[in-house]
């Protein structure tokens, strides 16, 4: 009990350290006196972050590729999952092998690249969303929530003369709430953490997302700081302000956690039951 | 009809001709319809590709694209294996990998035994959260944390360090300790995460076997050795063939965010590679043919482990 405490501290420590360090000047930070508590407390990281244009730029895209490409995300799976769930859909077997198969083995980066770059869809927003439209692992566990869906239910429904898009849509996604939520937070935190697909398809500014803009200022060490003015040099050490920027792009995530957890471990035992 | 439907759930419907067939298909069509997007996604963006991995075996040429460019066989696998920066990159890989699998693996097996000793409900719940949290932070985000803690003007490990009169170090700018670096942060990403699985196996144990095994006088190490661990062994073995055949797939970005010119020679990784030397330096064919050797290894990964925990457990993916 005692040892799970420790192990749980060393899970939040780190984060409170660098909570702490986003909110200290700069004699305090280069003395090394910040521990878990603010010391010399300023918010003058903050002040500078949020007057970064190319922040918000990068804020800007980042909550751009969440939003619309989690709704596409949630569309493509969905109309694929539920035919492959259905009985009347006759070729669900040959389907879920080609699926399946993308699984196991996939192509390497450089043709994948180059099908983009024929695509013309390199330095767009939208070769961040549609290549990774469909994620073959969520289409399985949604799949099978479809699986066990109450067929008398729709059967009662055919028989009452209801279409099949009516059908979809009174009846079926009424009742896939839960695994809508699930998959949409799964396809959320993955769009909002994306960072690979940014660097290797994007090289144009304006486009740039709020990881990438993050990790050049925290590790390759490119503020753009030139809006540190003299009169703010003693109060703001470079090391507050990465931190107040890891703060600044965590908080989002933060925000939505408590939601998050209980449904993405749901939604992680549903597919390891199938898979 | 509901009586064909019945058959038809039970997977032995069955048509006379094509024509029934036909008009089944055609009684359903809305079915077929929205599926064609989906199916379309994965033929373009997964199989085009997929084919597009001949361009291994040529001469690339951007502007004469697959058709015209000129066919070389084996040639770019050969100058793979000749060339020393390759194979150095392809030893830190197998080793990262290795090390990834020794230490990595163990921990949310561990850590998931050990929660399900606590036995005051309102605490587990709380060290659960506070464990399955840095799941959510993007790799750039535990790499700024690992930078922050590693700094050595700033950082509190080196501050620690100096207590002990021992010098600061710059952890990230040594080749001795970037491999250490990438496990550890990896076990604090996602080891607790890693625990859900674990403890959702441990739940479904029959109590009674607990029971007789106290009346039977056993402790409650010797419980967790007899009961739970072989209990959750399946579990195990499933989880640990997975992570076999992803064994060369340590991962882009959590290489990527702590690499630099001071650590890339135990750093690099196939990943880092194929993207800095086919991306940036533009050698399509030549990056294709390590993508191509790295995705057929961890097919054979895959297969060969399969088959060998079907020996040895009867347990296996497929």
């Amino acid at each position: 009990m005692i040892l799970m405490f420790v192990i749980g501290l060393a899970m939040v420590l780190p984060m409170l350290h660098v909570i702490a360090q986003s909110l200290s000047d700069a004699p305090a930070i280069n003395s090394g006196a910040v521990g878990l508590w603010p010391v010399g407390f300023t918010t003058e990281n903050y002040h500078l972050i949020l007057k970064d244009g190319t922040m918000w730029l990068a804020f800007r895209n980042s909550v751009i590729v969440t939003v619309a490409g989690t709704l596409i995300n949630l569309a493509a799976t969905a109309s694929l999952a539920y035919p492959l769930s259905r009985p009347e859909y006759l070729y669900r077997k040959a389907a879920l092998v080609l699926v399946l198969i993308t699984m196991i083995f996939h192509a390497p980066l450089i043709p994948n690249y180059l099908l983009l770059k024929n695509l013309h869809m390199l330095n767009t927003l939208w070769v961040l969303i549609i290549p990774g439209a469909i994620s073959a692992y969520n289409l399985f566990v949604m799949r099978s929530f479809f699986v066990n869906l109450p067929n008398e239910l729709l059967d009662s429904a055919r028989i009452d003369g209801c279409g099949e898009f009516r059908m979809i849509w009174k009846i079926v996604l009424p009742l896939s709430k839960p695994v809508m939520a699930t998959m949409g937070i799964m396809y959320a935190v993955g769009n909002w953490n994306m960072y690979s697909q940014a660097i290797y398809y994007i090289d144009k500014r304006s486009l740039l997302l709020l990881q990438v803009r993050l990790r050049e200022i925290v590790i390759t060490d490119n503020m753009g700081a030139s809006d540190i003015t003299s009169d703010l040099i003693n109060l703001i050490s470079p090391e507050g302000l990465k931190m107040a920027v890891i703060v600044f792009a965590t908080i989002p995530i933060m925000l939505v956690y408590p939601f998050l957890q209980k449904h993405f471990i749901k939604g992680m035992l549903v597919g390891s039951i199938k898979s | 009809m509901a009586s064909k439907m019945d058959i038809a759930r039970e997977g032995i419907l069955t048509f006379n001709d094509s024509k029934a067939k036909r008009s089944f298909i055609m009684k359903h069509w809305p079915l077929y319809a929205i599926s064609i997007p989906g199916l379309l996604y994965f033929i373009i963006f997964k199989y085009i590709p997929l084919f597009g991995s001949v361009i291994a075996f040529q001469d690339y040429n951007i502007f004469k694209g697959i058709r015209g460019s000129k066919w070389v066989g084996l040639e770019h696998f050969q100058r793979m294996f000749e060339y020393h920066e390759f194979l150095m990159i392809l030893k830190n890989t197998l080793l990262i990998g290795l090390y990834d699998l020794v230490f990595a693996f163990p921990i949310p097996i561990l850590l998931a035994l050990l929660l399900n000793e606590i036995r005051f409900h309102g605490y587990k719940r709380v060290v659960q959260t506070v464990i399955y949290m840095p799941h959510f932070l993007s790799w750039v985000i535990v790499g700024g944390v690992v930078v922050a803690l590693l700094s050595p003007s700033t950082g509190v490990v080196n501050h620690s360090l100096g207590w002990f009169g021992i010098e600061p170090i710059y952890f990230l700018g040594e080749n001795s300790y970037i491999r250490t670096i990438l496990i550890g942060s990896g076990i604090w990403k996602d080891s607790g995460w890693g625990t859900i699985i674990y403890l959702a196996a441990i739940a479904g144990i029959n109590p009674d076997l607990y029971e007789a095994a106290e009346m039977d006088g056993a402790g409650k190490f010797r419980q967790v050795m007899a009961i739970t661990v072989p209990s959750i062994l399946p579990v195990i073995t499933i989880l640990f063939l997975l992570h076999i055949g992803r064994f060369l797939d340590f991962g882009f970005e959590r290489v990527f965010v702590f690499l630099n010119s001071l650590n890339s020679e135990n750093g690099e990784i196939l990943d880092t590679y194929v993207y800095r030397a086919g991306l940036v330096d533009r050698q399509y064919s030549y990056t294709t043919a390590i993508g191509l050797f790295k995705s057929i290894v961890g097919l054979v990964l895959i297969v060969a482990g399969n088959s060998l925990s079907k020996k040895a457990s009867g347990e296996g993916l497929y």
